[in-house]
């Protein structure tokens, strides 16, 4: 597959802080791409400077072999959706739509043909009349995104659009956007902090923390595999355990609890033990092997529909564990204050440089 | 007491309220605007007969269009005013668009209160300075002789352009206001999307900028255009006694000659030209009168 971006070396400096400290990477066409990361990480500022609103300090963009360096963003071959969307407020929506187009100096009766035919690929078939401020959150979503798609772009850049929505419409756009980016084939690329979004969405995922990324890779690895433990942390949920590590692959947490663990980096000394709520087996068969067992004390039970989770104490510690209850409603009977029997996998217990 | 009880007391309550603060505003406009208005209306309509008997009788505004002089001021005051408005924003939408969108926004409001300062000296005063900066023995004709540029004074002042520039000058502040507060509302986004959508600058200030700002420019295009036409100091001033504007000659009417009723009917021209310019304008520029000062 060819890459419809590379980005080499690409760094920016600010007056006082780098946001974005050298990144590499490429994204194949048609796919969907995404940069997890929190606030502050200097996602925005990296998707800034491919939409070209930004000069990076050194390195390469190139957009299908082309370098970007120097072209102001009218001229670039990419498209941005906006955050707050920026649907220009004093048009209706074919006029909106139709403004990249204009541009374009095409003739009428194309510019009225390709905003009819985007209009239906969207699903907003008889809205072209109607004011930016009649339609609903998701309507205007799409509507943002047909602005930019009609301009059949290289790279669609998205920058936490659905940010503003409220939860379940968040949900709704998450799978219509995957749609949409499957239908039109266009390589989308895709900010976000929300790691829901990021994984639900993505083909490929790039962790990014303090101007640097941390991590590219598909969803599923992501969060099976975290390479450092900032992914662990921040992609899906995790229990911290802060411990001293010795010989074959033991870790000590304090109040001398001992776990086997599996090392992701090469460790020396104190370490952090990441244990995601569902790997934890509750009352795990006798015969099971390669298993690291202790008791629980039930502290509380916090219930979240599906999510819902128990929240533990290792007996013999002071150390609290979040642990995701089965959906088979097998220990539904479990109530606060019980002691149960517990158990975490070797592998399962991902070992990382505190 | 049921619910619905409890609504209709609340309603009953902020009615009373609607009504203690609307009597204010009725006694405003009743007293000092509507009887006034009414009073110079009845007295534009009386005339003197050759009996010299008060009669009914539109001779008053027949006069108006009977006398070169009159309607040719009228028509040059109506231009002048609005060139004046147009002048005004020409300049004043590039410190509005840099107070706004260019400088940091630490020194944005500092930057406006240096654009107020001036405002708080009276009009008269700053015209004066004007004067003094301008006049045959002013300041400008001191440094221009001291270097050597003319031997004699140059009158700046008394021509039409010291005049509109002074009524541009006096306008600034009335058009800048509204054009700040209506981009300050608009989102830097907008301008980046019309980029990003392959829009040029140009492009970019003509169809985002300017329509976004419409009813700042139309708000205060109306007010500068009312302040200019019903100026009568600074043209007076600045334009001497041939600045010939509508104003000076409601002046004369009512002072100097003593004919009230003449004068009433030029002020009630003078509204009527204002009214109709305005509702052209909005016509012409496709704008609502409701929108642009909300």
């Amino acid at each position: 597959m060819k890459n419809v971006l590379e980005i080499k070396d690409l760094q920016k400096q600010f007056a006082d802080h780098n946001a974005v400290n050298g990144i590499d990477f490429v994204v194949e066409e048609g796919k969907f791409f995404s940069i997890l990361g929190p606030s502050g990480c200097g996602k925005t500022t990296l998707l800034r400077m491919i939409a070209g609103f930004l000069e990076p300090s050194s390195g390469s963009i190139l957009i299908r072999d082309e370098e970007m360096i120097g072209i102001a963003p009218n001229n670039r071959p990419v498209n941005l959706v906006f955050q707050n969307l920026a649907l220009f407020p004093m048009m209706n929506v074919e006029e909106n739509i139709a403004f990249g187009l204009k541009r374009k100096k095409l003739s009428k009766e194309v510019i009225e043909e390709k905003v009819a035919a985007i209009l239906e690929k969207v699903h907003l078939k008889g809205y072209g009349k109607k004011e930016v401020s009649q339609l609903s959150g998701g309507q205007r979503q799409r509507v943002a995104i047909a602005r930019s798609l009609v301009l059949e772009p290289s790279i669609l850049l998205l920058d936490e659009p659905l940010g503003a929505l409220d939860l379940k419409l968040r949900e709704t756009m998450k799978i219509e956007l995957k749609k949409l980016q499957k239908e039109f084939g266009t390589t989308f690329i895709y900010i976000t902090h929300d790691q829901s979004e990021a994984l639900v969405m993505s083909d490929k995922v790039a962790v990014m923390n303090n101007g640097v990324f941390e991590q590219i890779d598909t969803p599923k690895n992501l969060y099976s595999n975290p390479k450092t433990s900032f992914v662990a942390g921040f992609v899906g949920e995790s229990n911290i355990f802060q411990g001293k590590f010795t010989q074959n692959d033991t870790v000590v947490l304090e109040n001398s609890l001992q776990l086997k663990v599996i090392c992701i980096e090469e460790i020396k000394d104190t370490c952090k033990v990441y244990i995601r709520p569902e790997a934890i087996i509750l009352m795990p068969e006798k015969e099971l092997t390669d298993l690291n067992r202790f008791t629980l004390d039930i502290k509380s039970i916090l219930f979240d529909g599906s999510n819902t989770k128990l929240l533990a104490i290792i007996q013999g510690t002071k150390e609290e564990i979040q642990v995701s209850l089965p959906q088979n409603r097998q220990f539904s009977h479990i109530k606060v204050g019980d002691t149960i029997e517990a158990a975490v996998h070797f592998n399962d217990c991902k070992t990382y440089r505190a | 007491m049921t619910a619905k009880h409890i609504g209709h007391n609340m309603k009953n309550a902020t009615s009373l309220g609607f009504y203690i603060f609307l009597v204010p505003i009725i006694l405003w406009l009743a007293l000092l605007i509507v009887i006034p208005q009414i009073e110079l209306l009845i007295m534009s309509l009386r005339f003197e007969n050759d009996d010299e008997i008060m009669v009914w009788s539109f001779e008053n505004y027949k006069e108006f269009f009977n006398n070169d002089i009159y309607w040719l001021t009228f028509l040059r005051t109506a231009m002048y005013a609005i060139f004046v408005t147009f002048l005004t924003f020409i300049i004043t939408f590039p410190i509005a668009f840099y107070i706004t969108k260019i400088v940091n926004k630490r020194y944005s409001a500092f930057l406006i209160i240096l654009l107020l300062l001036p405002f708080w000296v009276s009009e008269l005063v700053r015209v004066y300075g004007w004067t003094i900066l301008l006049r045959e023995s002013g300041v400008i004709n001191y440094f221009l002789q001291s270097m050597g540029f003319t031997s004699s004074g140059i009158e700046f002042l008394y021509n039409d352009a010291a005049m509109i520039m002074g009524l541009v000058y006096t306008s600034m502040l009335f058009m800048a206001v509204p054009l700040i507060s209506s981009l300050e509302g608009m989102d830097d986004s907008y301008i980046e999307a019309a980029h990003d959508l392959g829009a040029s600058k140009l492009t970019i200030f003509f169809k985002i900028v300017i329509p976004y700002s419409a009813s700042g420019i139309v708000s205060g295009s109306i007010v500068v255009f009312m302040l200019t036409l019903g100026n009568y100091l600074t043209p007076n001033l600045m334009g001497g006694k041939n600045s010939l504007w509508f104003t000076e000659q409601i002046y004369n009417e009512f002072i100097a000659s003593l004919n009230w009723n003449q004068g009433a009917a030029f002020g009630f021209l003078l509204l009527a030209l204002s009214s109709f310019i305005i509702w052209l304008g909005l016509k012409l520029t496709k704008q609502n009168l409701s929108k642009a000062l909300s």
